[in-house]
């Protein structure tokens, strides 16, 4: 066990470099796969000094419903956005800023938050404040900051909390 | 059958064309530059993602073979895209945002990009 912690000290990061390695050849091969464990290994072996903690992936099938809630989202608030962009006077528009209290912790379930947050038109996160305890997000319509607020509170922190801690 | 799939995938290129535009105009659309920011997220998203479900489409049903580069694209898109909007984000609150005109930061008290100047007394460049 000792071993293998030693030679996969981070397994979804191996898992990950030879998936996307295999993906990359195009064609499923024996070849690209052996190919690709060998980066699996060597990658994170090399660069294990800059990873001191590894991110824990608590509930599997959240992962998925957290990933197809945001595609949702992305296609509705494209729809919205984009009749925002066409038909809606900038006089009437009202950008705002939105403060989001964070309850996550873990840096890496911060950093998904933060780039849902971009992917999904309408909401940009564009700093954390100071100890990292709150994000800072402009909307590019809002008459109701705190609405934002709590829809992405409800609609991803809520889902990441339980995927990350 | 042909004639469905060529449908289908028409669908898609007129989706991300159409998404792709809207991106564009709303560049020119929209006045100020934090607003401007949200136009991209839209192409990269809808836009770019448009173009790829047609290509996996026509090498799946057209060419009878499994392409999967194009969800590496989405892949690499997902993990760039914010970080660069996060950038531009960032310099306009360096250059142009005062901390009270944002919002409250909590307990914090201050935001990282401001947190930063007062800590290392970068020069103030708003002025210019």
């Amino acid at each position: 066990m000792k071993l293998l912690r030693r030679i996969f000290p981070h397994p979804h990061l191996s898992f990950l470099l030879t998936i996307v390695w295999v993906l990359l050849a195009n064609a499923p091969s024996l070849n690209s796969l052996v190919f690709g464990l060998l980066l699996g290994i060597v990658i994170p072996f090399i660069t294990q000094p800059y990873w001191p903690d590894r991110p824990v992936l608590r509930n599997w099938p959240m992962v998925v419903e957290y990933i197809l809630v945001v595609l949702w989202d992305i296609v509705m608030a494209n729809i919205t956005v984009a009749r925002i962009i066409l038909f809606k006077p900038d006089a009437e528009r009202q950008p705002n800023w939105v403060s989001i209290p964070l309850d996550l912790r873990t840096p890496e379930a911060i950093t998904v938050l933060a780039g849902t947050i971009t992917m999904t038109p309408g909401t940009v996160s564009c700093d954390l404040s100071a100890q990292g305890h709150c994000l800072l997000v402009h909307c590019l319509d809002a008459p109701d900051p705190a609405a934002v607020r709590d829809q992405i509170k409800q609609r991803y922190e809520r889902r990441l909390k339980e995927i990350f801690e | 059958m042909e004639f469905l799939f060529e449908l289908l995938i028409a669908f898609f290129l007129i989706v991300s064309g159409i998404f792709g535009f809207v991106g564009s105009f709303g560049m020119i659309k929209l006045k100020d530059p934090m607003s401007r920011l949200h136009a991209p997220t839209k192409a990269t998203t809808l836009g770019v993602g448009g173009v790829l479900l047609a290509s996996i489409c026509h090498s799946v049903l057209v060419e009878g073979r499994l392409s999967m580069h194009e969800l590496l694209i989405t892949l690499f898109l997902f993990l760039t895209a914010p970080i660069t909007a996060l950038f531009i984000a960032k310099w306009h609150i360096h250059r142009h945002e005062k901390p009270e005109n944002l919002p409250d930061a909590g307990e914090d008290g201050l935001w990282a990009t401001h947190a930063v100047e007062q800590m290392e007394d970068v020069p103030d460049h708003s002025k210019n």
